[in-house]
């Protein structure tokens, strides 16, 4: 490549090719890095991805709107809860449905836990990659208490298929409230010895302090949101800008960085996880103050009916079949509805032209948006510190292919 | 500051005059219409108004429309500062889907475009590297158009006429 030059000080006689993935162990996920290298130096990178791409927005133009659910589930692994919701509350926008408040406070609930384990996988990964593997052991264990939550409201764990249109599948039951009381009071302590790890490590300060920077001016530019934009010091949060399922009643924070390095995404992260705390213990306190065993709106067309209903009773029959089937009529309409992700803002952009299916359905996926700066971002930096950026932007390769 | 729909509505249209059509709010975002010779001034526009600051391009994508022959190239642009998104159409006929891309703007725009021209063909002119994305580089298709199965239309071990697919 002729373009490519060598710095003018290297002892290198030409550049190397490196072919950093699809499946390296560093990229935390199926996608490929083209980088010329000089010496240990990246002189430019390209990113190839698209290896995991499976056609969510194809199969979402022929299912039923809550077959689409599950397909949300694997943009964002990590924090799938938070993308089931934000289909959700999309088409509850669409319905107009209004949820009752118990809803939004239980939604707001799973949503910061999904946050706080979203966040944690990627700090203790990044812990992992500058090569500090405790850390990651410690937080892996509260990230496994975190699904046991799941596991008891909806049954599954990564791929969780959270609730329904209207509201949840079922109530959060007496063992579930206490698993979050028991993680609420033990999580903060691992979470602090967590800190106490890495915050003023030298070595990790060393590895991740002015290392790949972008400024708040490029970040715009490039559609950063999310903890990434936030470190560069823009405070934009979709939970207070467009605040959705009630978050405008809660006492929260929005942490920004100030140099938009690895170092202040870290930090950023590490703060929202203590604001989701916060937020998860507002929310369980207004929730218990809410009548109790109201966990759904009431919106027969749309949820299903109680099963034993659904044999005694001839409109739940109906409604069970025709929603079951898909056979759902759903309004006409086009909408954009935006919740903020793990890395995010993550958008649904809807076109109904009534029918059972979306006409149009097109997820924003922050990762994906986000990572086109990596080339940028790279370039002129260590190998080792552009695993580092990588792992500190918190490419999911699930988001990042669709 | 706050923007007041309908003074920008009027701004706009008194700067573009008939180049903007179509102006509603569809669950409260303003949208409106807009050709393929203005798309990149009006972006412009918005972008660089001191008042407006729309500096965010937030989406790119493109809906088909079979039955009009048209693909549909939508952007979604936010001003941070105002809290306020617009939604900007642009309506290109399906046998010269040509659109300049908005990449001189925004870099956000390169990987978006890239996505809609793979899925939609959509082609972005001035786009610096305008190839496929997320499918494989030898495909001819562009998949997300209406015409395209979403399975192999000759698989005889799947009858799924019940379940619509």
């Amino acid at each position: 490549m002729a373009h490519i030059q060598l710095g003018n000080d290297s002892l290198e006689k030409e550049t190397t090719t490196l072919n950093l993935g699809p499946t390296h162990p560093a990229t935390h996920g199926v996608f490929q890095n083209v980088l010329e290298m000089d010496g240990e130096r990246i002189v430019s990178a390209v990113s190839t991805i698209g290896y995991i791409h499976r056609a969510f927005e194809k199969i979402a133009e022929h299912r039923p709107y809550y077959q689409i659910t599950p397909l949300t589930d694997r943009l964002n692994y990590c924090s799938s809860p938070i993308n089931n919701f934000g289909w959700h509350l999309t088409v509850e926008k669409l319905l107009n449905i209004e949820t009752p408040k118990r809803v939004d406070y239980m939604r707001i609930i799973i949503m910061e836990l999904a946050r706080i384990s979203d966040h944690l996988i990627c700090n203790g990964i990044l812990g992992v990659d500058t090569g500090a593997f405790t850390g990651f052991l410690y937080l892996m264990q509260e990230r496994e208490n975190i699904y046991e939550i799941y596991e008891e409201i909806c049954g599954a764990r990564l791929t969780t298929n959270f609730g329904r249109v209207g509201g949840f599948e079922r109530d959060f039951n007496d063992i579930a409230i206490l698993k979050i009381k028991k993680f609420l009071a033990t999580f903060p302590k691992v979470m602090k010895s967590f800190e106490e790890l890495f915050n003023r490590n030298r070595i990790f300060i060393d590895r991740t302090v002015g290392v790949g920077a972008i400024s708040a001016e490029k970040a715009l530019n490039y559609g950063f949101t999310g903890p990434c934009l936030r470190a560069t010091g823009v405070d934009y949060d979709v939970r207070t800008a467009n605040p959705y399922s009630s978050y405008q009643e809660f006492d929260f924070e929005i942490p920004v960085g100030t140099n938009g390095d690895t170092y202040d995404r870290y930090m950023v992260r590490n703060e929202e996880i203590w604001q989701s705390l916060r937020l998860i213990e507002q929310a369980l306190a207004k929730m218990e103050k809410e009548p109790k065993g109201i966990f759904h709106a009431d919106v027969p067309a749309y949820y299903l009916p109680e099963k034993q209903d659904v044999y005694s009773n001839m409109e739940a029959l109906i409604y069970h079949f025709k929603i079951v089937m898909g056979e759902v009529d759903m309004p006409k309409g086009e909408l954009y509805h935006a919740v903020e992700g793990g890395n995010g803002e993550l958008g649904f952009y809807l076109i109904s032209e009534g029918g059972r299916s979306p006409y149009r359905l097109h997820f924003r996926r922050p990762c994906f948006i986000i990572y086109q700066a990596f080339a940028e971002i790279a370039k002129g930096s260590l190998l080792s510190d552009a695993i580092v950026t990588m792992s500190s932007l918190n490419v999911i390769a699930g988001e990042l292919d669709a | 500051m706050v923007i007041a729909t309908e003074n920008l509505i009027a701004d706009l249209q008194s700067t573009f005059g008939t180049a903007l059509s179509n102006f509603e709010e569809p669950y409260g975002l303003l949208t409106f219409q807009t050709n393929k010779d203005s798309i990149i001034p009006v972006l412009k526009y918005l972008n660089e108004n001191e008042t407006y600051r729309f500096r965010f391009l937030t989406d790119v994508c493109a809906v088909h429309y079979p039955t009009t022959k048209e693909l549909a190239v939508v952007y979604h642009v936010q001003s941070m500062e105002n809290n306020f998104r617009i939604r900007i159409k642009v309506f290109i006929p399906e046998s010269n889907p040509k659109i300049p891309t908005a990449t001189v703007l925004y870099e956000s725009a390169n990987w978006q475009e890239r996505e809609t021209y793979d899925f939609y063909g959509v082609i972005f002119e001035g786009h610096q590297n305008l190839v496929r994305i997320l499918n494989v580089d030898d495909m001819v298709a562009f998949p997300m158009r209406k015409e395209h199965p979403l399975e192999d239309p000759n698989r005889i071990d799947k009858n799924d006429t019940y379940f619509g697919r």
